[in-house]
C-alpha cells in the first residue's frame, strides 16, 4: 500500500521548526507551539501505528521514482511503533522543557533545533534507503551537537569534544561502509540490497561490510568497546536535553542495527558469536561502571550502557523468541530511560546537586513525589509486574533453548546490579537524612518549592505521563508483546517487507 | 587510476587515523577531514571509474548494454560533501569556544570535571 500520509511524522516536525525559527526571542509562543505540534505529531503516530497494525506496510517513493531507483519511505509495525514510542518522549521532554530549560537556552533557539533533532529520529526509523538514513542520521548528530553545547558551560564544551569526535568518527566510518555496500551490489535500497546481498558469492567481503555497520552503528548506540564516550558527556547537558540523548539517540543506533542484521545482513554463526560476547561485555562493563558513580546522572549513563546490552543480546541470540524480548525491551528502554533523566532533573532542581552522599531527605520532604519516582526506578530495574520484568523473561527463555549460558549469567549479573545500585541510590538520596553543609558551603536554596504551581505541575506532569506509560507497558504486556512478537515474526521472514517495497515480482526473478 | 586511487585512499585513512590518535584538538580535527575525503574518494572508486561514457541511453535500446560513468556515486559524494562542510565548520568553532574556555590544546585537558566522580 502507498501513501503519503507516512512521512507525516517529520513533515510536522521540520514545519515547526521552521515556524519557530521565525519566533526566535518570543520564548511564551515557542513553547505553546512547541507543546501543541508535539501533540498533534503523537496523534499522526497513534494514527499511523493503527493503520500500519491493520493494512501492513506502507510505503511512499519519493518524487515517485519506482524502488529501487528513487528513494523510498517505508513504515512497517517496527518503525511505525519507533515513532509512536518517539512521539511519546518527544511531548514529554517537550513540556518538561518549557520550564526545565532556561530562557537563555530557549532564546538560542532550543526548540527548533528540538524540532530538527527529532524530525532527524523520525526520518531514520521511517526511511527505506541506505544513504537517506546517513543523512537522517546527520541531522540527528548535528542538531544534538547543537543542544550539547547550547549554553556553553565548561564540562558541557570539554565533554562536546569527546561527544562530536566520536559521532564523526561513526559517520564516516557509517559512509565508508556505505561506499563498501555500493560497490559489492550498485544499490542503496533496504529491500533490494536484502536480495542482492544474499546472491553475492564473497561472503568474507559482506561479512566485513556487515561488521563496519556494526561498528558505526556501535558507536552510537554504545556497545562495550566504543561506549567510553557516553559517560563522559551524557551528564552535562540539562536533564531535558540528556533525557532525549539518554532515551532516544543510543535507540536509533539499535534500531538501524535491528534493521541491518535482519534484512540486509542476516547474521551467521560468527556474527551470532561476536554479538553474544559484545552483549555480554556491555552488561558486565555498563553494570561495573554503574556500581562505582557517585554522580547520580553519570551513574544513569552507565546503566544506559548496560541495558544496550540486553538488546544487543536479542540479536546475538537470533530467534524469534529472543527478537520479541528485545524489541520489548527497547520499547521499555526509551519510555524508561527518558522518564529517569526528567526525574534526575527535578532532584537536581531541589537539591542542587547530583552527589549521592549530599542528597538525602528527599522521603521525607517530597513523599508523593518520591513514591512517583520510585515507580520510575522499579520499572527500569524490572520487579514483576512492572515493564522492565517481561521481556527477560522472553531473552532467558531463548538464552536457555540455544544453550547460551554465559550470556543468561551475564543478564542476571546486569539486572541484579541494576537493582542494586537504585536501591543504593534510594537509601542515599532519598532515605537517609541530608548530610550537614560544610561550614565554607552556601546552603542550596530549594529550586523546587519556590516555583509556580503551574510550573511545578509542567515538571511533574511529563514524569507522571511517562510513568503511566511504563505501567501500561508492565500491566499490558501482553498487547505489547503481541507487538513485539508480529515485528519479530516479520524481521525473521523479511518478504512482506520485500514485496512492499518492490512489488510482488521482486523475489520471484531468481 | 585504480591503483593510484587505492594508494591515495589508504593513505588518507592512514594519516587521519593517526592525526586523531594525537593528543592535539586541531590534529584530531584535520585527522577527522582526511577520514571524511578518504570516505568520499572511496565511494566514488567503488561506483568504478569510468571515462567518456555518459549514462545516457541511446534512442534505438531500451536498457544499457556498455559500461556507462554511474552517477549515483557523485551525488552521494557531493551530499557527503555538503553534510561535513557543515559538521566540519561546527567542530571548528566549537574548538575554538573550548581552546577559550580551557586555555589548552591538549585533549587530555579536557578531564578537569572528571576528578569529582
Amino acid at each position: 500500500m502507498t501513501s503519503n500520509f507516512i512521512i507525516l511524522p517529520l513533515l510536522l516536525h521540520m514545519a515547526t521548526a521552521i515556524v519557530l525559527m521565525f519566533l526566535w526571542k518570543r520564548i511564551t509562543a515557542q513553547r505553546i507551539i512547541s507543546v501543541i505540534s508535539n501533540i498533534v505529531i503523537l496523534i499522526v503516530g497513534i494514527l499511523l501505528f493503527m493503520q500500519t497494525w491493520k493494512t501492513g506496510i506502507i510505503t511512499m517513493q519519493a518524487g515517485n521514482w519506482p524502488a529501487p531507483f528513487g528513494i523510498t519511505f517505508v513504515a512497517d509495525v517496527f518503525s511505525s511503533t519507533m515513532v509512536l514510542f518517539t512521539s511519546i518522549s518527544a511531548l514529554a521532554v517537550s513540556i518538561y522543557s518549557t520550564v526545565g530549560i532556561n530562557r537563555a537556552r530557549m532564546k538560542y533557539g532550543y526548540f527548533p533545533i528540538f524540532h530538527f533533532l527529532f524530525m532527524g529520529l523520525n526520518g531514520a526509523f521511517l526511511t527505506g534507503d541506505v544513504f537517506n538514513l546517513y543523512v537522517w542520521f546527520e541531522i540527528v548528530i548535528i542538531s544534538s551537537f547543537v543542544l550539547m553545547t547550547l549554553g556553553g558551560k565548561k564540562p558541557q564544551m570539554e565533554s562536546a569534544i569527546k561527544y562530536v569526535a566520536m559521532n564523526m568518527l561513526a559517520s564516516v566510518i557509517f559512509l565508508t561502509a556505505i561506499a563498501i555496500l555500493y560497490g559489492l551490489t550498485g544499490s542503496l535500497n533496504m529491500a533490494d540490497l536484502s536480495i542482492k546481498i544474499a546472491q553475492i558469492e564473497n561472503r568474507g567481503l559482506v561479512n566485513i561490510t556487515g561488521l563496519l555497520f556494526f561498528i558505526g552503528f556501535g558507536i552510537k548506540s554504545a556497545v562495550f568497546p566504543l561506549y567510553y564516550w557516553l559517560p563522559s558527556s551524557y551528564h552535562t547537558p540539562p536533564s531535558a536535553i540528556a533525557a532525549i540523548f539518554g532515551g532516544l539517540l543510543t535507540k536509533v543506533g539499535i534500531y538501524a542495527l535491528f534493521r541491518f542484521f535482519t534484512l540486509i545482513f542476516i547474521p551467521n554463526e560468527f556474527i551470532t558469536t561476536a554479538f553474544s560476547l559484545i552483549a555480554v561485555a556491555t552488561l558486565i562493563t555498563g553494570a561495573l561502571g554503574s556500581i562505582i558513580k557517585r554522580d547520580m546522572r553519570r551513574m544513569f549513563s552507565y546503566l544506559i550502557v548496560c541495558h544496550i546490552g540486553f538488546m544487543i543480546a536479542g540479536l546475538g541470540l537470533f530467534t524469534e523468541v529472543a527478537l520479541a524480548g528485545a524489541l520489548f525491551y527497547l520499547f521499555h528502554d526509551i519510555i524508561v530511560k527518558t522518564n529517569l533523566f526528567l526525574v534526575s532533573g527535578i532532584i537536581y532542581r531541589i537539591k542542587g546537586t547530583m552527589n549521592m552522599p549530599k542528597l538525602g531527605g528527599l522521603y521525607a520532604e517530597y513523599p508523593k513525589l518520591s513514591l512517583i519516582m520510585a515507580i520510575v526506578f522499579f520499572s527500569l530495574v524490572g520487579i514483576p509486574p512492572l515493564s522492565g520484568f517481561w521481556p527477560k523473561i522472553n531473552l532467558f527463555q531463548a538464552g536457555f533453548f540455544g544453550g547460551n549460558y554465559l550470556l543468561i549469567v551475564a543478564m542476571i549479573i546486569a539486572s541484579f546490579v541494576t537493582l542494586y545500585v537504585i536501591a543504593k541510590m534510594w537509601t542515599e538520596a532519598f532515605w537517609k537524612t541530608a548530610p550537614p553543609l560544610d561550614p565554607d558551603e552556601k546552603a542550596y536554596i530549594d529550586g523546587f518549592t519556590v516555583l509556580r504551581p503551574f510550573s511545578k505541575l509542567l515538571l511533574v506532569f511529563p514524569v507522571v505521563m511517562l510513568m503511566m506509560v511504563s505501567l501500561y507497558i508492565g500491566f499490558g504486556a501482553e498487547n505489547i508483546m503481541v507487538i513485539s512478537k508480529h515485528i519479530a515474526a516479520q524481521m525473521m521472514d523479511t518478504s512482506p517487507y520485500i514485496k512492499a517495497v518492490l512489488g510482488n515480482e521482486a523475489l520471484n526473478i531468481q | 587510476m585504480e591503483l593510484l586511487f587505492v594508494v591515495l585512499i589508504g593513505v588518507l585513512y592512514g594519516t587521519g587515523i593517526y592525526l586523531m590518535l594525537r593528543r592535539s584538538m586541531v590534529k584530531l580535527l584535520v585527522g577527522l577531514l582526511l577520514l571524511g575525503n578518504g570516505a568520499n574518494l572511496l565511494i566514488f572508486l567503488l561506483g568504478d571509474l569510468v571515462k567518456g561514457n555518459p549514462p545516457v541511453i541511446s534512442p534505438d535500446s531500451s536498457v544499457f548494454t556498455a559500461v556507462y560513468a554511474d552517477p549515483i556515486p557523485q551525488s552521494l559524494i557531493l551530499t557527503a560533501i555538503v553534510i561535513s562542510f557543515g559538521l566540519q565548520s561546527f567542530a571548528i568553532i566549537l574548538l575554538k569556544k573550548v581552546y577559550l574556555a580551557t586555555g589548552s590544546d591538549n585533549l587530555d585537558d579536557l578531564n578537569t570535571h572528571d576528578l569529582d566522580i
